[in-house]
């Protein structure tokens, strides 16, 4: 499979307020590859999942230095609609969090807000997303009913496939399955394995056998700072610094 | 642990005396309530031996003075749903947009100032807003549209909106401001705009605290008293534009409560009127429960 370079993150610094909440990241992230972003609590990993969406611009007092890079255009630049940005990098949270709408509804959402309106293509694109994100054949029968009705492990996948429903290029996912037990965390990793045919994907785990099971490359942060980046295999098996090291044997974090 | 002795069945009696003083309480306050409906229904059920419900309720005059008097409150219902309606329509959009405002787009600081503010507007007594309508907004509804007389069914909803704005306002920011942020965040990242967001989503989740808000602020119009005593012109006809004066039913009562000699007709006809009120009343507040009740599960947060 071919990877190519998706998003150039160059020196970037984040601030919240006076606080320093990234120091300095630079990265590449390449198409159809897994990133996993690791690191203990507090250590920016969401931070910088938020920023590649803009998800920050709701924290009023947030400010972004250096550049991001999505197919070679600053993201952060004032000519960039937002709107358009997000649109092209979907993103799934940490905690499932359906609207209270039907499924239908709730996958069929995105396209609405970008004016699709074709009837035939929102049936035929909702079928395929909920495919996608592996659900379709636990809720064919009840689309039109409330998705707060599902279980937490079917939320989450309904999340992803309402992501996939308007072809995102890029898809984020903050921790997607902390909330989860181990069966449904197992498919949400098989899914992901799935999607990165068509995806490129971004996650952020604080769980470390999950990066190592799932993702093709890891980073490992601390404190704000990108420590360690790397094939995911040499991260876990050899990696370069100690810090990194005494995080990923437990010894810390 | 020497307290062990006394407590055991000591300790359960003191919790049944407790209980049974909070229980006393509550009935106390019930009984009240329900004696002052009785003594209502009481006073005003006599005057239909007089009238029939039917030429009560939708008899055209009201002359309770004349010989013989005429006892149709047709008018004064009229009047109270025109008045109650058309504060509605000012009212309604103002606070809720207010509300989306303060909840959606006002800085931390100014939501801060604002929401207080407005919430401050509730605590203004009726009587001034009746003043202030009475002095100020006639005149100058007078002057504008050249009309007779400024104190008319629109200067009474447009004072009874003012009077419903805060708590439209009020209850329906708390309802939109405790959409789940997540909610908020899902719909961003699909691409959607700040107003696509809130009309497609926070609005919806927050329905149910809007209706109940919406449904508060029309029955505090339509029981409202001072400010349509002073300003709604006090006429009882049919009215055939916004400008022309109308006598809503809590202004009748209250206007002619001290003149009806004890258990006249007259007197009979005023409870009766309040029967009246008090069902469209009790029927707001059935509604907005009911609203509360079929949304509720919509409008919660996720998991």
């Amino acid at each position: 499979m071919e990877h190519s370079l998706k998003i150039k993150i160059k020196n970037l610094d984040f601030y919240y307020g006076d606080f320093k909440a990234l120091h300095d990241i630079s990265l590449d992230i390449y198409s159809n590859q897994v990133t996993a972003f690791i690191g203990p609590s507090g250590c920016g990993k969401s931070t910088l999942l938020r920023c590649l969406n803009r998800m920050n611009d709701l924290i009023p007092i947030s400010r972004v230095e250096g550049q991001i890079l999505l197919d070679n255009k600053n993201i952060n630049d004032p000519n960039v609609d937002v709107v358009t940005l997000r649109r092209n990098v979907g993103m799934v949270f940490q905690k499932p969090n359906p609207f209270p709408k039907t499924i239908f509804e709730n996958v069929a959402y995105g396209l609405r807000v970008n004016g699709i309106k074709d009837k035939s293509y929102i049936a035929n694109q909702v079928e395929k997303s909920l495919i996608q994100a592996a659900i379709w054949d636990e809720v064919k029968d009840r689309i039109n009913d409330s998705a707060l009705g599902l279980s937490g492990g079917q939320q989450q996948r309904l999340c992803i496939a309402r992501a996939l429903a308007i072809e995102p290029e890029v898809v984020l996912m903050d921790e997607p399955a902390s909330a989860l037990d181990p069966i449904a965390t197992q498919k949400i990793e098989e899914l992901i394995h799935q999607l990165k045919k068509s995806y490129t994907i971004i996650i952020v785990t604080h769980n470390m056998q999950q990066a190592a099971r799932v993702s093709d490359i890891t980073a490992f942060f601390y404190l704000g700072k990108l420590i360690e980046k790397d094939d995911t295999e040499m991260l876990f098996t050899k990696p370069k610094l100690q810090q990194t090291e005494d995080y990923i044997t437990g010894r810390f974090g | 642990m020497r307290k062990n002795k006394q407590t055991g069945k000591g300790r359960q009696r003191k919790e049944r005396i407790i209980r049974f003083f909070f229980f006393s309480v509550a009935l106390t306050s019930i009984t009240i309530l329900t004696l002052i409906v009785v003594f209502l229904f009481w006073e005003g059920l006599p005057i239909f031996s007089k009238v029939s419900v039917y030429d009560f309720l939708f008899g055209r005059y009201w002359y309770p003075t004349d010989e013989p008097p005429d006892f149709g409150i047709f008018p004064l219902i009229v009047a109270s749903l025109a008045v109650t309606a058309m504060s509605a329509v000012i009212s309604i959009p103002l606070g809720v947009m207010t509300a989306l405002y303060l909840a959606e787009s006002a800085s931390a600081r100014l939501r801060e100032w604002v929401k207080p503010i407005v919430e401050l507007l509730a605590a203004l007594p009726s009587v001034v807003i009746g003043f202030f309508g009475m002095v100020i907004v006639a005149p100058f509804l007078q002057e504008i549209f050249n009309i007779p007389t400024g104190l008319n069914l629109f200067n009474a909803s447009l004072m009874l909106a003012f009077m419903s704005v805060p708590t439209i306002c009020s209850i329906s920011e708390d309802a939109i401001y405790s959409v789940p942020l997540e909610l908020k965040e899902a719909s961003l990242a699909l691409g959607a705009t700040q107003w696509e967001t809130i009309a497609r989503v926070i609005l919806p989740a927050s329905l149910s605290g809007i209706s109940t808000a919406i449904i508060l602020g029309m029955s505090r119009a339509i029981g409202e008293t001072m400010v349509v005593l002073m300003i709604a012109g006090g006429a009882a006809q049919l009215p055939s534009s916004i400008f022309d004066p109308v006598r809503p039913m809590p202004a009748s009562i209250a206007a002619e409560m001290a003149e009806a000699p004890f258990r006249s007709d007259h007197y009979y006809a005023l409870f009766a009127t309040g029967v009246v009120l008090f069902a469209f009343t009790l029927l707001f507040n059935l509604v907005s429960e009911h609203i509360s009740n079929k949304y509720r599960q919509v409008g919660a947060a996720t998991l």
